[in-house]
Formats: structure tokens, C-alpha cells, sequence
């Protein structure tokens, strides 16, 4: 008896409080929750399947390509979506697709990534350049126009990058790693900044299902910090350093708010997300119209 | 993941709206004549020349603000926007009796002397007229005083309630009556035993925030019995745009983005005396200006420090203005893009008393009332509409419900439940019985409502009254 008791007041301080057998040796960042390494792995998981299922992202025999930058999320996103394929049988092609900006000493570092993560997960790799697609670099383009508004020259490109990748592969949709922290700031980012339009449209898991290539989110409720753990327990190869035109964004303010709200109360991202779902929109709104192209006829803002 | 937004160029209404208003604010005033009667440009800021206010052409307009007016009609523009925000939502009537809410803060101060200044002209006027068909509206303040569960000194708050009496006697002729009235009253008229049971309420809720927000919702509830007690018909608050822009902030953050189009409207009609905002969009900046011009005596702020979810959101919000000084303008522009509720209209009254002209006001500015009315399920705690995901809950499982705590456990909104209703089941019936008397009734309201809604399908029916058939 006196040799039992000591071992169960070892154990019992630090038990995973799912399995209640192994080893506690994290604490979750959703919930708290102080849990071990595999029960970890399975509810992260198995929560991206159940997001994945509830909101019928995915029709089996569908061509995806995964929008790759060779960062945390993507890599994690290849990871679990090409794991999850296999064991919940998605029936689904996966593909790589990665775009080059033309941002030296960031870009060019995190293609290698991407280039290692083609051989490690077996899934088909495809590079699209804003050099070849535009003549431009964002280098070049950060010279022509400064610091300020550099991001949204960027993300415009990327979007036709990404729309034309995806052509070119002759997939159905396209997955990006947007997690739950990227939509809790969009939508505080569009509240801030008065763009009711695009506040009705971030928190959809899927968007752009009348253009041409329809675009899904399947990290919507998962934590970036889950992500950044999955990643280091199981080792997988990233690139983590940020974009370096990117300090000053004005998402700068919104992340540096999330992460002081994240530590009083963890729960609030999935909060902000929640109330972005249940905005309502007047109708009698002037929304923007979505033009087209004169030169073109890629989407436009401008009418 | 990149930044996906940057400041949109073409499509961001705010950026544009401003300057555009600010654009045809200035050319109007190009065009005017100076005093010495030779038309001018609008004087540009500039070291050497004098800055002229742009309406009087006299004062030194104020350094460093945008628009450019001498303080003296900044306050005249201000109290406009007052003026055409209590006539364009008819929110004070001669034959009404309103109750101020009086924290002893800018806005509260500010908002009760314009009331004041209404009154004044309501009352030269009656005086003047010949039949005195119109009376002037009534006027009362209420304080709530919420010494035994405030971490200042109680000697502090002493000191600040004698200021306060001493501000709303001074704002006579007309007399205003003045509420002091302690928040443990919200149980019963004896307060004594009730002091206790009030701490003991809050003592059981773990969370901050959750704490500060129930005491957020005792206090309107003391308001409301202090309007319902003695006879006053409308509900009057300074909130201002700067308080409206972090709730706006506070709300989404706290997962009631269905509920926040209903707590910043000009009317908030779903309580028993309507509210209304009449200083809605005025900035804190501004109103802090007003106090130091007409130098308005304000009460050191008694709120306390906090520490939970709102004193965050605040500094936030303060970070952002200081960023730039139109940001809590446009937060709340966003937020007035979301469909307001159908309470957000003073309700249409038969008193014949409504003078017809303020009847036409009425109706310009309130939305044309539907025909079919949705009716919205509202939360017993903080009386917020519910969204679908909970008014579905509800609905499934109030029948399966035993005890009162259980019904008030499914009847809360999900922000209720998690910071303020005690995890523990356990725990729920005590804190029930804590509960003041209100808040039991609106959950009891749910039952009722469930019941007589059966009763209307099934009453062709019934042989009797009474379920038991006697």
C-alpha cells in the first residue's frame, strides 16, 4: 500500500485530463486544458475534420491545391490535410501551389521550404512568379511606392497569382492556412476601418463560389498558437520569420490587441469570430460593386 | 499568414466620407465675407496669421482642432447636434417627465446642462405664451450610489455625492428632483440585509469582466426602478460615441455581435422606460472641452480601476484615436451598418397629447414598422436579444427543465453564461437566490410565455380556466 501511494501522487498532479493515462505535458491554448502529446494531435485533428465535414468543404474525387508560402500554416495545413485524406478516405488530389513575390531574403528562403515539403508529403509542387505573371517584383514595387500600402499591392497580385496557379493545375478549389487568429483580426480590421463590405464577407469558411476558382478556410477555428505547437511536437520543417514589409501594417494594432485579449480569456478569438457570423447587414447599405477589369476581366474594385 | 488588407484605396467609405464632408465644410465658409465686407479663403494654418474661426470670424479658432471653430460656437455646434438629435427622434416631449442618469462624469455633466438649457427655453417660453396649452417637460437626475461594492474610499465617495447634490441644485430654475439611491435597493426597499446578499453575488462570479458587466446591468435596472417608482416616462443617458465606439469593440469581443446593434441606437425602447442617447455623437474629447469652457464641475470618475476584458478595450480604443483622431467616428459608422432591432424605435403612442408636428418628426426618422413584428427572446441578465443559436436552445429545452437555475441556465445569452452563471451545477441554485427580484421575473417570463403560447393553440378546447378543472 505505502509503495502505491507516492506513485499515484506523482502521476495524478500531472495527467493528461483526456486519457487520463499518459503524461500531461502541455497546455492546450483553446481551452487550457492540461493534456498530453497524442491526445493533442488527435482532438486538433480531429476538430479541422469535424470543420471540415460540418461545412462540406470537400466532394471526393475534387482536385485541391493547398496554398503553400512554406510558413507554419500552410506546411501544417499539407500535413493534417494529406493525414486526414488518407485516414477519413477524402478521396481528394492534393497539390502545392506556392507564389513568389520577389521578396529577397524572405521569399527565396521560404521556397526551399515549400521544395522540401513537395518530397516530404509526396504532393505535387507548382511555382507561380509575380515576375513571369506581372514584371514586377515586390521588391521593385516597394521601391516604386514605399512602406505604406505595400500590402495591399501585394495581396491583389496574390489573388490573380493564386487564381491563375490554380488554373494551370486544373484544380476545383483552393485551401489556404487562414487560422482563427487571421479572421479575429479581420474581422476587428474591418470594423476599424469602416469596410462593411468586407466584414460580411471574412468569416465564410468558403468564398468565392461564382468566380473561378472558389477558395475554402479549414484552419477557421484553430488557434495559431495550436498550430505553432503541432508543429514543433512533431517536428515539421517551416519557414518562421514574417514577411519583412509587413511591421507596418495597421493589422499591426488588431494582432497586438488579440494577444493581450488571448490571455485574459483564450476563448475570445472563437468570440470575435462568433459576432463577425452574427453581424447582421442592413440591406439599405450601399455596398461597393464588384467591377471588372477594362483590360482584362479580372474581378476590380474599381468600377 | 500575409497581410491580406491594406487601406483600400477605392472602396473604404470612411476615409472619403470624412474628407469629402470636410471639404464642403470649408468651401461653404470660402465663399462668406470677412468683416470688412471682401470675400475670402479659409486662413490657412500658418505661425504668422491669426487663426480665425471659421463661423464668427472673431474668436482665435481652437489650436490644433480640424474644424477650425473658436470654442465659443464648437459648444453651439455641439449643443446642435443635441438639439437635432432629441428633436429628430422625438425624444423629449413637453408633456414627458425624464430622469438623467448622473454619473458625475463629462458626458453625464454635459448632457444634464443641455437638458437644463432646454428646459430654460421651454420654461421663457410658457411663461411667455398667452394659453399655456404646452407645459414644460419635467426634468429629474438619478445617481446611483454604489458605495458598498466600490474599491474607493467611502469618505471619497461621500465628498462626491455632496458635489453632485450641489450641481443639480444649482441647475435651478426649473427645480430638478435628484435620486440618490444605493445600488443594494435593487433587491428591496431595506437595504440593510441586502448589502450582504449583493456581495455575496458578486463574490460568486469568477471572471472579471463578468463581474464588471453584471454590475453595468444592476445599474440600469436601478435606473429603471427609479424611473418606474416616480413616474418618469423616458430614460435619458450621456453615453457618447467614444463610450459607444468600445462597446461596439467590447461587444464583438465578447461574442454578442447579434445583440450590439441594440445597445447604440439613439432609442432603446425594449426596456419598461425607454432610453435614449441624445449625446450619441459627440467624442469624449469634445465633451471634456464643453466641461472646461463653460467650466462645468464634473465628479472624479467613481467607476474604479478595472481589470478584466473592458479596461483593455479601452486603452485599445484610446491607442487607436491617438492614431487617429476619427477612428472612434468610424467604428461606430461600422456599427450603424447593422440592422437595429425593432425596439430601436420609440413605440407609437395614441396620447392625443403628441403634439402632431412631433409626430411628423417621429415618423421621418424612424423605419417603416413591419407588419409582422419578429418577436425576440431576450436574456434575464443582461436583457439582450438572443441570436438563433440560443433562442433554438432555449426553445428545445424549456421543457425539460426542473428547477428555476436550470431554466435560467438555458435562458441566459452565451456570454452570460460563461463569465457571470457559476460553472459548477452545483453552485447554480445559490446564485439564483441571489439574484434580485427582475432578473428571476424575466427568466420566469420565458415559462409563461411558452405556456400561454400552448394555451392559445389548444384553448377552443378546454372545458375550464383552470388546468385542474374546477
Amino acid at each position: 500500500m505505502a509503495e502505491v501511494e507516492p506513485k499515484q501522487k506523482k502521476a495524478s498532479g500531472r495527467q493528461c485530463c483526456i486519457c487520463n493515462q499518459r503524461r500531461a505535458v502541455l497546455k492546450r491554448p483553446k481551452t487550457l486544458e492540461q493534456i498530453c502529446r497524442e491526445c493533442f494531435y488527435a482532438v486538433f485533428e480531429d476538430e479541422i475534420h469535424r470543420v471540415i465535414v460540418d461545412n462540406q468543404l470537400f466532394k471526393p474525387g475534387e482536385r485541391i491545391a493547398i496554398g503553400a508560402s512554406g510558413g507554419k500554416d500552410s506546411t501544417v495545413l499539407a500535413y493534417v490535410l494529406s493525414e486526414l485524406n488518407r485516414r477519413h478516405k477524402y478521396g481528394l488530389d492534393l497539390f502545392l501551389l506556392s507564389v513568389d513575390e520577389g521578396i529577397t531574403g524572405y521569399r527565396d528562403d521560404s521556397l526551399e521550404t515549400v521544395k522540401r515539403n513537395e518530397i516530404q508529403y509526396g504532393l505535387p509542387l507548382k511555382v507561380v512568379s509575380y515576375k513571369d505573371l506581372y514584371g514586377w517584383t515586390m521588391d521593385e514595387i516597394v521601391k516604386m511606392i514605399g512602406l505604406k500600402n505595400n500590402c495591399t499591392f501585394c495581396g491583389v497580385f496574390r489573388r490573380q497569382a493564386l487564381d491563375r496557379g490554380a488554373a494551370l493545375l486544373k484544380v476545383d478549389k483552393l485551401v489556404t492556412g487562414h487560422n482563427a487568429d487571421d479572421i479575429a483580426e479581420t474581422v476587428l480590421l474591418n470594423i476599424l476601418r469602416g469596410d462593411i463590405a468586407r466584414l460580411s464577407r471574412c468569416t465564410s469558411i468558403t468564398t468565392g463560389e461564382d468566380g473561378p476558382i472558389p477558395r475554402c478556410k479549414p484552419f477557421k477555428y484553430t488557434y495559431e498558437k495550436e498550430i505553432v505547437m503541432y508543429a514543433y511536437f512533431k517536428r515539421l520543417d517551416y519557414f518562421s520569420t514574417e514577411c519583412i514589409y509587413s511591421p507596418n501594417a495597421y493589422r499591426g494594432f488588431a494582432r497586438e490587441f488579440i494577444k493581450d485579449l488571448e490571455r485574459i480569456r483564450p476563448r475570445a478569438i472563437l468570440d470575435i469570430i462568433k459576432s463577425g457570423e452574427d453581424f447582421r447587414i442592413s440591406t439599405s447599405t450601399k455596398m461597393p460593386e464588384q467591377g471588372t477589369c477594362e483590360r482584362c476581366g479580372y474581378i476590380s474594385s474599381q468600377i | 499568414m500575409a497581410c491580406t488588407t491594406g487601406v483600400c484605396q477605392s472602396g473604404c467609405y470612411k476615409e472619403d466620407d470624412d474628407e469629402a464632408m470636410e471639404f464642403e465644410r470649408r468651401s461653404e465658409s470660402a465663399t462668406t465675407t470677412t468683416a470688412n465686407g471682401s470675400a475670402s479663403l479659409p486662413v490657412k494654418e500658418d505661425s504668422d496669421h491669426r487663426n480665425l474661426c471659421f463661423k464668427c470670424k472673431v474668436d482665435e479658432a481652437i489650436t490644433g482642432d480640424e474644424a477650425h471653430l473658436c470654442l465659443g460656437c464648437f459648444r453651439s455646434s455641439l449643443f446642435g447636434k443635441f438639439k437635432f438629435s432629441v428633436t429628430s427622434h422625438d425624444m423629449i416631449n413637453p408633456f414627458d417627465n425624464i430622469l438623467v442618469a448622473f454619473s458625475g462624469g463629462p458626458s453625464s455633466r454635459v448632457v444634464l446642462q443641455f437638458v437644463h438649457e432646454m428646459q430654460q427655453k421651454a420654461q421663457r417660453n410658457f411663461d411667455a405664451s398667452r394659453d399655456r396649452s404646452l407645459p414644460v417637460f419635467g426634468v429629474g437626475v438619478a445617481f446611483i450610489d454604489e458605495t458598498v461594492i466600490s474599491s474607493i474610499p467611502s469618505h471619497e465617495y461621500e465628498k462626491a455625492i455632496q458635489d453632485i447634490r450641489l450641481i443639480v441644485s444649482s441647475l435651478a430654475p426649473p427645480e430638478k428632483k435628484l435620486h440618490i439611491v444605493p445600488i443594494e435597493n435593487i433587491y428591496s426597499l431595506d437595504s440593510k440585509g441586502e448589502t450582504s446578499r449583493l456581495k455575496e453575488l458578486l463574490h460568486a462570479i469568477d471572471d472579471d469582466t463578468g463581474k464588471e458587466d453584471l454590475v453595468h446591468h444592476l445599474h440600469m435596472m436601478s435606473l429603471q426602478k427609479i424611473a418606474l417608482d416616480n413616474g418618469y416616462n423616458k430614460l435619458v443617458l450621456g453615453s457618447c460615441a467614444s463610450r459607444i465606439a468600445c462597446h461596439v469593440i467590447s461587444a464583438t469581443v465578447k461574442g454578442q455581435g447579434y445583440s450590439l446593434p441594440a445597445d447604440i441606437q439613439y432609442v432603446d425602447a425594449r426596456w419598461e422606460i425607454p432610453v435614449v442617447l441624445p449625446l450619441r455623437d459627440c467624442l469624449i474629447q469634445e465633451l471634456n472641452m464643453i466641461c472646461s469652457h463653460d467650466s462645468l464641475k464634473i465628479v472624479k470618475q467613481l467607476d474604479g480601476s478595472g481589470s478584466g476584458i473592458n479596461v483593455l478595450v479601452s486603452s485599445f480604443v484610446t491607442l487607436l484615436q491617438k492614431e487617429n483622431p476619427s477612428r472612434e467616428r468610424t467604428i461606430v459608422r461600422t456599427a450603424e451598418k447593422l440592422t437595429p432591432f425593432h425596439f430601436n424605435r420609440l413605440p407609437e403612442t395614441d396620447d392625443p397629447n403628441n403634439h402632431v408636428s412631433s409626430r411628423r418628426r417621429h415618423k421621418k426618422f424612424n423605419p417603416k414598422s413591419n407588419e409582422s413584428i419578429p418577436s425576440e427572446l431576450f436574456c434575464p441578465i443582461c436583457n439582450s436579444p438572443l441570436n438563433k443559436v440560443d433562442s433554438e436552445r432555449l426553445k428545445s429545452n424549456l421543457r425539460h427543465c426542473e428547477t428555476s437555475a436550470d431554466i435560467l441556465g438555458i435562458s441566459c445569452c452565451s456570454s452570460c453564461q460563461f463569465q457571470i452563471l457559476p460553472k459548477k451545477s452545483s453552485s447554480k441554485e445559490h446564485f439564483y437566490s441571489l439574484l434580485p427580484q427582475p432578473m428571476i421575473d424575466r427568466a420566469k417570463y420565458h415559462i409563461s410565455r411558452d405556456q400561454d403560447l400552448l394555451r392559445e393553440q389548444i384553448k377552443d378546447f378546454l372545458l375550464s380556466e383552470d388546468e385542474n378543472g374546477t
